[in-house]
């Protein structure tokens, strides 16, 4: 072998690994705004499946508030906690309240929420269209003149991004409550300056800011999950491949978004 | 189709049907489908045969648009699938019911609400005309007193017949199966040959069939085609199909290896 082709081998096998990546991850984009686009164009078609936007909106909102008011109530008493024992150290106890209020509504609440819808739901709809294109169920579908992303993903990502912001509000609420259990009784901050505090610079666009910032989450996490799954192959270790990575690619664009919409909106 | 193509399996049928045309398509660069012609006939029970991997199942949902070719024409009563905008392709899928290798059923409905599902979606049927026509669609494959169960509760052949009642439910023109016998014992493989058989004599409908068991091809067929190597060898009604001198088709028929594919 010539000094040339040693040399070249290792950098075209590296070149080719890298432009592998690249188109896969065009792929992926094209993939999701190619469900993202067909999701908006089939949400004002007949038929309006009622029923099914119903049972999707209690499994995205009603089953995920224990799991969203548990974490939000401890993200708050954290904030509390750790937000006392810095501002102390320059006599700012008070504004503790404040701190967490705002946090929380502007940031927290809704980057930790959907990150945990994420894990929750992305997961388990990337899972299920995925066993249903391996099990040729999404096939049946269409040989039934049934659009799949009418009946299957508008429903589930109608129902995500409508939901996502009343678990916001709540876990807006059950953070500050976190908070003030803290602040209250465990550091011994007077529970009506607290009070006072947690609103004095609170906006009400901080929250609808955040509630914006929500939808926009619920939608992302559930066209990932959505499209991750519709594009599985390769059986019952393709469906788990699609459930992986709808969670880890869902978690990646939110936090990436997040930024993107914080800049746009505040 | 070469020398041994014969229409006369087609004699007292209708006009095609179905017509391919030099259909071609290749996965991942490997060719699968190489210049496929052949023609369905209206009202018959048209068999699809080959080895695995033969591209039978890549055929079949060509003819329902569940596949786009590379090059080449599906015509379904005179409109071609491959070239029909989306609108008119879903109309044409209307005229389709296809049964799944496993039924494909929706594992998240019961029985009942897996055959109801076309209708309820694409009809304007009252709950009592749509309890009626489950119940029809039911009996036309034999079975009884399974409208309730869950689709995880079905043997592979109820499993099949459930699929074979949710295909007929919008009273289509023509019905794929995609191996309805693959996986199933020998009697229960004759008893959905029988249903096939049954649904072919009392609906007016055309039959498309893909299959590599060669005892249920002869018992449902009119005409039977062999596919191989991504090309329609032969074509003949079941009698002409036994005698066929081809050495790849005899060697299938007796079910022995051939000595090019073992090379």
């Amino acid at each position: 072998m010539s000094a040339r082709a040693v040399f070249l081998r290792p950098l075209t096998a590296f070149l080719e690994c890298l432009g592998g990546a690249f188109l896969d991850l065009v792929e992926e984009i094209g993939r999701f705004f190619y469900i993202l686009y067909h999701t908006l164009y089939w949400t004002f078609r007949r038929p309006f499946d009622g029923r099914e936007w119903m049972r999707q909106m209690v499994r995205v909102g009603v089953d995920s508030i224990p799991v969203v008011g548990l974490t939000s109530a401890f993200v708050g008493m954290v904030m509390a906690l750790q937000m006392f024992r810095g501002f102390e150290r320059f006599h700012a106890e008070s504004f503790v309240a404040s701190v967490v209020s705002l946090s929380l509504t502007r940031e927290l609440a809704p980057v930790i929420t959907a990150l945990m819808i994420t894990g929750r739901i992305g997961s388990a709809l990337a899972a299920e269209l995925g066993t249903m294109r391996v099990t040729e169920q999404i096939d049946a579908l269409y040989a039934m003149a049934t659009e799949p992303v009418h009946y299957l993903v508008v429903p589930r990502v109608g129902a995500s991004a409508l939901m996502l912001p009343p678990l916001v509000a709540i876990s807006n609420g059950l953070g500050i409550l976190g908070g003030w259990l803290v602040s209250v009784n465990l550091l011994g901050a007077n529970p009506v300056v607290y009070w006072e505090r947690t609103f004095m610079y609170l906006d009400l666009n901080d929250v609808f800011s955040g509630l914006i910032k929500a939808a926009v989450f619920g939608l992302i996490l559930a066209v990932t999950g959505c499209s991750k799954g519709f594009y599985t192959t390769g059986g019952a270790e393709g469906v788990g491949h699609s459930t992986t990575s709808a969670v880890v690619m869902g978690s990646v664009v939110i936090l990436l978004s997040d930024f993107f919409l914080t800049k746009i909106l505040f | 189709m070469n020398e041994h193509t014969t229409r006369s399996g087609a004699a007292g049928h209708g006009s095609p049907k179905i017509t391919v045309v030099d259909l071609w398509k290749s996965f991942k660069g490997k060719e699968v489908l190489c210049g496929v012609n052949l023609e369905v006939h209206a009202g018959e029970s048209f068999v699809i045969v080959g080895g695995s991997g033969a591209g039978k199942s890549v055929l079949l949902k060509h003819l329902i648009g569940l596949i786009h070719p590379d090059r080449g024409h599906i015509i379904v009563d005179g409109e071609d699938l491959a070239t029909a905008p989306p609108a008119v392709c879903l109309a044409l899928r209307r005229k389709f019911g296809m049964s799944f290798q496993e039924g494909a059923l929706f594992d998240s409905m019961n029985v009942f609400e897996n055959i109801a599902f076309p209708l309820r979606r694409h009809t304007k049927m009252s709950e009592a005309e749509i309890q009626a026509r489950v119940a029809a669609c039911l009996d036309l494959v034999d079975l009884d007193g399974v409208a309730t169960k869950a689709t995880n509760e079905l043997s592979g052949g109820m499993r099949r017949r459930v699929g074979f009642a949710r295909a007929i439910a919008l009273q289509p023109e023509i019905l794929l199966f995609d191996e309805p016998n693959t996986g199933l014992d020998p009697m229960t493989s004759a008893v959905i040959d029988s249903v096939i058989i049954g649904m072919r004599d009392k609906l007016d409908v055309t039959l498309v069939t893909i299959t590599h068991d060669m005892r249920s091809a002869f018992r449902i067929a009119d005409r039977i085609a062999m596919l191989r190597g991504g090309q329609i060898l032969a074509v003949a009604p079941p009698e002409e199909f036994r005698a066929l001198p081809d050495a790849y088709i005899r060697k299938f028929l007796a079910g022995e290896p051939f000595e090019e594919d073992v090379a």
